[in-house]
């Protein structure tokens, strides 16, 4: 049976990794390379990098990160953070990332998504959504809201209906982020999580809110997610993928060990 | 010289630097003669069946597809590689290669898993095949597709994946070895294998 998936999410501005990780290894704990090298030998199951470019300028430079990961780790990798365009798209994927994820610009412009799926197929479109609880309304029926710039402006779409349209337009997966539990370390949104895993037949990857295993075994279960992206905790090295992976196999979830 | 046959099916990069990583060197090539003279072929692929034997037959490169198995050349199937070689694909109702007798089929839409089947899964080795030398034990492999090839002949079929079903996931005849998961993005294991073939040298 298919495993569930753990992806760890590297930020990355103007070519370094933010939020200072902190390895105890011997690596230049910057460098996104170096990182992807790390989470490749350790177990990862796929990785993001979330390109928070300060200038159109500098947008250049995740590419060549892209062209130089590709060559050294072989499991999927997205790519996400300001894509716009399917030029953006088709630049990240010949530099050799599997997938792209859009978000913001697909709420604005939602026929990227069918173009995207259209000129390079559904399983490299990762539908990016950024939600936010709110009170249940004609608007909102399902009571959470998809917001865009960052989680600063809210958009007045229902987030179900969103995921239930995204996935009619060809995107291949969707990353469900909630801005209310992200940094939490509390916890994913489980009730966020499983609304839209159960409503939709594409797979779901929770985002947001891990801090402990325990929260990633939640996600799979109540939650019904596919998959599930994790930063800080391995980031800063309080928890390995191994420990991690070890806990959800003593628990009775499938993930991929490494032999 | 290992030959990547290009037809407009995805990004074909990815299969030339996990080549480049275990050592071997490798032409990205639409050019039939120029696939006729390689050693090795490799048929990757991502997209729709329809689509793929459009580009394939317009190319010239369904003859040297053909050819190169009849004259016994090592040829590595991937994914959509791994359908367009069956006689016919159920997506679009499509006439394949017919390399291999048989069809390929779609995950049936009620039994509850998500569609496409996409992420980790490990295989049941049901014939032994020189591909397979040195891999451990509940090793898992990157799939990601909707259809899989169903062979006619069970002798075909050197590995299963159960994904609500038991479906074939590893598919050869004589030189032709094919993998419906993705081997250059399945980590170490994928690597190992893809080097099992640089090495297979099939009688």
């Amino acid at each position: 049976m298919i495993s569930k998936r753990i992806i760890p999410c590297l930020d990355v501005r103007e070519g370094r990794v933010t939020k200072g990780i902190k390895f105890q290894n011997n690596i230049d704990i910057g460098d996104p390379v170096a990182l992807a090298q790390f989470y490749y030998n350790e177990g990862a199951d796929e990785l993001v990098f979330y390109d928070i470019a300060a200038s159109y300028q500098k947008r250049g430079i995740i590419k060549e990160i892209v062209r130089e990961t590709a060559s050294k780790i072989f499991i999927p990798f997205s790519v996400g953070g300001g894509i716009r365009t399917i030029e953006d798209i088709r630049n990240v994927l010949l530099a050799g990332a599997e997938k792209v994820s859009v978000n913001s610009a697909a709420v604005t412009n939602p026929e990227i998504i069918s173009m995207g799926a259209e000129a390079f197929g559904s399983q490299c479109i990762v539908l990016g959504m950024d939600v936010k609880q709110v009170e249940p309304c004609e608007k909102n029926p399902s009571g959470y809201e998809i917001v865009i710039n960052g989680g600063r402006k809210y958009t007045g779409i229902d987030a179900l209906e969103w995921a239930k349209k995204a996935e009619k337009l060809g995107a291949g997966e969707i990353c469900l982020n909630s801005i209310d539990a992200d940094g939490t370390k509390e916890g994913y949104e489980i009730k966020l999580t499983s609304l839209i895993a159960s409503n939709v037949k594409i797979p779901v990857i929770a985002s947001g809110g891990a801090g402990n295993p325990e929260h990633l075994y939640e996600a799979f279960t109540k939650g019904d997610a596919d998959a599930a992206l994790i930063a800080s905790m391995t980031h800063y090295g309080t928890y390995t993928i191994k420990e991690i992976k070890a806990y959800l196999t003593s628990k009775g979830v499938k993930v991929r060990s490494m032999i | 010289m290992i030959a990547i046959v290009d037809y407009n099916a995805g990004n074909l990069t990815s299969v030339g630097r996990a080549l480049e990583h275990i050592g071997y060197s490798y032409i990205i090539t639409s050019n039939p003669q120029k696939i006729m003279d390689a050693s090795k072929i490799i048929f990757p692929g991502v997209g729709a069946a329809g689509t793929a034997m459009k580009n394939i037959k317009s190319l010239g490169l369904d003859k040297a597809l053909i050819s190169a198995f009849e004259i016994k050349k090592p040829i590595l199937g991937i994914c959509l590689g791994s359908q367009i070689i069956m006689s016919e694909s159920k997506e679009n109702n499509q006439k394949c290669l017919g390399i291999m007798e048989g069809y390929t089929k779609s995950f049936s839409e009620n039994t509850g898993l998500k569609i496409p089947h996409m992420g980790w899964n490990g295989i049941n080795i049901e014939q032994k095949h020189p591909i397979f030398a040195g891999l451990k034990k509940d090793e898992e492999f990157y799939f990601v597709h909707g259809f899989y090839p169903l062979p006619k002949n069970r002798k075909h079929i050197f590995a299963t994946t159960d994904y609500g079903i038991k479906f074939p996931s590893v598919v050869g005849d004589g030189s032709l070895i094919a993998t419906q998961f993705h081997i250059e993005k399945s980590g170490k294991a994928g690597l190992e294998m893809l080097l099992n073939f640089c090495k297979w040298n099939p009688s």
